[in-house]
C-alpha cells in the first residue's frame, strides 16, 4: 500500500531535480524560471501529501496559496524576461550586471 | 509492538473513507501503488528531461506532462480540486505563457548551453547532498512514526474535497485568500505596466481632453453683413 513516505519521496526527487536545473542552466534563465516551477510542484505534492495523510484540509489550502504566488511570479518572471530580452537582445543572465548592485 | 500495530490502520488509512472504500481488497490495492508508480516514474522522468532538454519548447511540453501526473498523484490521494486547479492554472496558463515567451523571443538557444558540463559536477553533487538528506529526514520521520500522534482529522469523510477546502478558505483563511487575490492583481498590474511601451507615431485618442472640450471653445458666433464671407 501507497504511504505517505512514497509520496515524500516523490516531492524530494522533483525538489532536487529543481535546484540542479538551476544549477545546469545557469545561462537560460527561461529554464530557471521552469526550474522554479518544478521545485514549487514539488513543495505543492508535499502539501498536499500530508493535508491527506493527516486528515487536515489546510495543507491542501495552502497548496492554494502557493499556486498562486507561483503563478504571479512566472508572470513577472517572464515580464522582466521580456524587457531585458528587448534591451539586450539576449537572455544569458550569467553576466547581468545592468544595476551595476 | 503492540502500540505500533495499534497505530497502523491508523496511518495506512490516509484515504477518504467514501473513496477508500472501493480500494478494497488486495488487488485494488495493486490497482493503486501501479497508479501511484505509473504516475511518480512519469513526473519525475519529465522534469529530469524538463531540465535537460536542448529546446526549450521541448522543456516546456515535459513541464506540461510533469504537472498533468501531478496532478494524477494528488488525485490518488483524494484531493481532487488541487489536482484540477494544477491543470488549469498550470497547463492552461503558466505553460502556455512560457510557450509564448519561449516562441517570441528569437534567442540562440545553442549558444546559452554552454557551461552545461561545467556546471555538471558541482550540481550533481549539491543535488546528491541534498536529496540524501531528504529521504534521511523522510525515513526518521517514518520510522519516529509521529505521525497519526499529531493528525488534526478535520477533514469529514462524507464531505467532498472541493467543500471542505470552501470552509477552511472563506472561513478561517479568508484574509489570506484575499491576500492571494491582492497578488495575483500586484503580479498583474505589474506585468503591464513592465512591458507596456509607448510608440511614437500614432495619434492616440485623448479621452480627457474630449471630454473637457466645451461648446464655447469650439465654435464661434459671427453676424456677416451681406455679401462678405466670413473670415476664419
Amino acid at each position: 500500500m501507497i504511504g505517505l513516505g512514497h509520496y515524500l519521496v516523490v516531492g524530494a526527487i522533483l525538489f532536487v531535480m529543481g535546484v540542479l536545473g538551476i544549477f545546469l542552466n545557469r545561462k537560460n534563465i527561461i529554464i530557471i524560471l521552469m526550474a522554479i516551477e518544478l521545485i514549487l510542484l514539488a513543495v505543492n505534492i508535499n502539501l498536499v501529501a500530508f493535508s491527506a495523510f493527516l486528515g487536515d484540509i489546510v495543507g491542501q489550502v495552502f497548496a492554494m496559496f502557493v499556486l498562486t504566488v507561483a503563478a504571479g511570479e512566472a508572470a513577472i518572471g517572464l515580464a522582466i524576461l521580456v524587457i531585458y530580452f528587448r534591451g539586450r537582445g539576449t537572455i544569458a543572465v550569467d553576466d547581468v550586471n545592468r544595476m551595476k548592485g | 509492538m503492540g502500540a505500533r500495530n495499534r497505530r497502523e490502520p491508523c496511518r495506512r488509512c490516509a484515504l477518504p473513507l467514501s473513496r477508500s472504500r472501493f480500494l478494497q481488497g488486495s488487488q485494488d490495492n495493486v490497482i493503486q501503488a501501479f497508479a501511484f508508480y505509473l504516475f511518480a516514474t512519469i513526473v519525475i522522468a519529465s522534469g529530469a528531461l524538463t531540465i535537460v532538454s536542448r529546446n526549450p519548447v521541448h522543456s516546456v511540453l515535459w513541464l506540461i506532462l510533469a504537472f498533468f501526473n501531478a496532478a494524477g498523484l494528488m488525485l490518488l490521494i483524494g484531493a481532487e480540486f488541487i489536482a484540477m486547479l494544477l491543470v488549469i492554472v498550470y497547463v492552461g496558463a503558466v505553460a502556455v505563457l512560457f510557450l509564448f515567451v519561449v516562441m517570441m523571443l528569437d534567442i540562440d538557444f545553442a549558444e546559452l548551453r554552454a557551461g552545461f558540463t561545467r556546471y555538471l559536477p558541482f550540481g550533481l553533487l549539491i543535488a546528491v547532498v541534498l536529496l540524501c538528506e531528504m529521504i534521511f529526514a523522510v525515513g526518521v520521520w517514518n520510522f519516529a512514526d509521529i505521525g497519526p500522534d499529531t493528525r488534526m482529522g478535520t477533514i469529514d469523510p462524507d464531505m467532498p474535497n472541493i467543500e471542505a477546502i470552501g470552509r477552511a478558505l472563506y472561513d478561517r483563511y479568508l484574509l489570506v485568500f484575499e491576500g492571494a487575490g491582492i497578488v495575483l492583481l500586484v503580479a498583474m498590474v505589474g506585468a503591464i505596466v513592465l512591458t507596456h511601451r509607448e510608440r511614437g507615431g500614432v495619434r492616440p485618442q485623448n479621452i480627457s481632453k474630449q471630454i473637457k472640450r466645451r461648446p464655447e471653445d469650439a465654435t464661434r458666433n459671427t453676424q456677416p453683413e451681406v455679401g462678405k464671407g466670413v473670415e476664419l
